[in-house]
């Protein structure tokens, strides 16, 4: 367990860092991608809370973050001819993600660690081709054209156009995650997914209801996603089949297992590792998802418990003496960390 | 309805083509997961990577022989060296982008990472080496336009038979292999409890090594059975072969090598059927609701789990 009040003092580190972050970014492209990095974080908590906290294996996070963004498209936009205002759509959105969360959670509650992987996977898969072909033959989605003309946020009658404001919107939402998921942790839902990650029939066996703590931990994972969605729509003005490929869900999963899965500020780093080193690597043009492939590799080879996580506290399965992989009987099928 | 009828044996029979190098390309998938339980994400991108070597083959055996090729002694010089490169690639992606962390006993999501790491990797290589355009080949020459039979109004062309000779030929060398030979039996032992295994004197690492590159090689060879059907590849072809055939590895059970076989052929008759009756754009919509109902309703997969997992609750 490491030390709290390292912790405390990493965090009100970071939250400064994060507050000056604009005024410290050579230009407004940088702010934008700080901007990015604060979204996507906001987006790898609720995976995490799913994979991190309750050990369900989720590879098709990226539908609820595109169910978010086109259902404030829907909201907020010439689409439909509904403006509904900014504070008013968001709280439907979060709500109504939350229930697709129980939707889509609720097929999978009887599967086991990779068969629940592949079937969230075809779920990923399908809101994605809905999404593509829902111009026909009523016009939902707008087909591959997507939705355009998003209104931008309005708090309190100031209109947000600067990447810097809403950057400040998005470092403030991540503070909230980062809080909402820190005390979590600690609740009583947050014990009942860890006992459920460790040991699913010990779970049960202790008073879980785990059908319960399982669709919770969808809801609430779908939610964070809804917040992220709504961000995205307001802040590109328009939204697209293609902001919610596959690739994407592999993307944030990266973000929660590099940096550590079920340690908060590890999530955090993996997102700006995900987010920033494809930027960085801009001058290389070509080769940046060359390198990237490569690091994801090699960090994972080094590291391969995050890099922000501390090795028996997750009860990570202890390799045998004599170096051989340990027995397959204690690595529990529906067991991820 | 009439017209849709007439078209429907034409259908049946690439569906069944298709479902065969599904079925090819997803045993790669079950015999890793068989025998690591580890999803080898980059499989798709081995698949690829064996479509673009049997391009080059074709290319080099044109060159050599301008007058004309002979399929029967053509398809095996494409096959053959796809085969052995892609088997060696998943050696190595083995040795060094997995072996490590299943050696120190990592998480599951740790090699899963890095298999998404390496199918990132093989995809921008092949793109920065051979360019984003993509190659054609040159079915016709092997296999001319004239070269087909008639069944029940069906259409056959000699390459769908070929392909499914070639890949029905592939399975069952497998199945004979792992259930006849000692290096099949040790995979078995592997896979139904590695530390007993060694107990007992398997070289563990060198068996995990060998159906690494037996399942890479059956998905290389799958890929220039791909590339000979569709005639065109491109760098990004194993994003959604490698999809659809590990959702037929899973479909029929996976860790089970009859059931990736039996899942390849449904999901490959399936969409044929869904291209037939509905919107071709919803093909791999209903492949995935099927998907999804079968596991709901029988959560193994419709042969079950042969290796894996059975003795867990």
């Amino acid at each position: 367990m490491a030390p709290r009040g390292w912790q405390r003092s990493m965090a009100m580190l970071l939250g400064a860092v994060a507050l000056a972050g604009p005024l410290l970014a050579p230009n407004d492209y940088w702010i934008g991608v700080m901007a990015r990095i604060c979204l996507y974080a906001t987006l790898a908590l609720g995976l995490n809370i799913v994979v991190g906290y309750a050990g369900l294996l989720d590879l098709g996070y990226v539908a609820f973050f595109g169910i978010g963004s086109y259902l404030y498209a829907f909201l907020a936009s010439s689409h439909f001819g509904l403006h509904l205002p900014f504070v008013v759509a968001l709280p439907i959105v979060i709500v109504l993600t939350a229930c697709s969360g129980i939707l889509i959670g609720a097929p999978t509650l009887r599967l086991r660690g990779d068969y629940l992987a592949i079937v969230t996977l075809g779920f990923g898969e399908i809101t994605y081709l809905l999404l593509i072909n829902l111009d026909r033959p009523i016009n939902i989605t707008g087909g591959p054209s997507g939705i355009v003309g998003i209104d931008a946020p309005a708090l309190a009658g100031f209109v947000l156009s600067h990447n810097t404001q809403y950057y400040y919107l998005f470092v403030g939402a991540l503070g909230l995650t980062l809080l909402a998921s820190a005390r979590l942790r600690h609740s009583r839902i947050g014990w009942a997914w860890q006992a459920i990650r460790e040991d699913e029939l010990a779970a049960r066996a202790m008073g879980i209801n785990t059908t319960v703590a399982k669709l919770q931990a969808f809801a609430i994972g779908a939610s964070f996603a809804g917040i992220g969605g709504c961000f995205l729509a307001s802040w590109q003005r328009s939204v697209f089949p293609d902001n919610f490929l596959f690739t994407e869900s592999i993307n944030i999963l990266a973000m929660v297992v590099l940096g550590g899965m079920g340690n908060l500020l590890g999530v955090v780093l993996g997102a700006t590792l995900v987010v920033a080193l494809p930027e960085m690597l801009r001058d290389f043009q070509r080769y940046r998802f060359l390198v990237f492939g490569l690091m994801l590799m090699v960090l994972m080879v080094f590291r391969p418990q995050g890099l922000l996580s501390f090795r028996g506290r997750s009860g990570l399965p202890q390799p045998l003496a004599d170096g051989s992989p340990p027995n397959r009987s204690g690595a529990d099928s529906s067991r991820l960390v | 309805m009439d017209n849709i009828l007439a078209i429907l044996p034409q259908q049946l029979v690439f569906g069944l083509a298709l479902g065969t190098v599904y079925g090819l390309i997803a045993l790669g998938y079950t015999m890793v997961y068989g025998i690591l339980f580890m999803i080898n994400f980059a499989h798709g991108e081995i698949f690829m990577v064996g479509a673009y070597v049997g391009w080059w083959a074709l290319t080099l055996l044109l060159q050599a022989q301008p007058g004309g090729l002979h399929a029967a002694w053509a398809l095996p010089l494409m096959l053959l060296p796809a085969m052995l490169f892609t088997g060696v690639l998943g050696m190595g992606l083995e040795r060094f982008a997995y072996r490590p962390l299943y050696l120190r006993g990592a998480t599951r999501l740790g090699p899963l990472i890095s298999a998404v790491g390496a199918s990132f990797f093989l995809q921008n290589l092949v793109m920065l080496t051979q360019g984003a355009r993509m190659k054609v080949y040159m079915t016709g020459v092997l296999f001319p336009r004239g070269w087909r039979i008639q069944v029940f109004g069906a259409s056959i062309s000699a390459l769908v038979i070929v392909m499914f000779v070639v890949a029905g030929l592939m399975m069952w060398g497998l199945h004979l292999l792992v259930q006849r030979t000692t290096l099949g039996r040790s995979i078995r032992a592997v896979a139904e409890d590695r530390e007993m295994a060694a107990i007992m004197g398997v070289n563990v690492r060198r068996v995990i090594a060998a159906t690494f590159f037996l399942g890479s090689a059956l998905g290389g060879a799958g890929g220039v059975l791909v590339g000979l059907y569709y005639t065109q590849i491109d760098f990004f072809m194993g994003y959604s072969a490698g999809l659809k055939a590990f959702t037929a590895a899973v479909l029929g059970g996976i860790g089970n090598i009859r059931g990736a076989m039996l899942g390849g052929l449904i999901l490959g008759l399936v969409e044929s059927l869904a291209v037939t009756f509905m919107n071709p754009a919803y093909k791999d919509v209903v492949a995935f609701v099927i998907l999804i109902l079968v596991l709901v309703f029988r959560p193994t997969g419709l042969l079950g789990e042969t290796v894996a997992e059975q003795e867990k609750v």
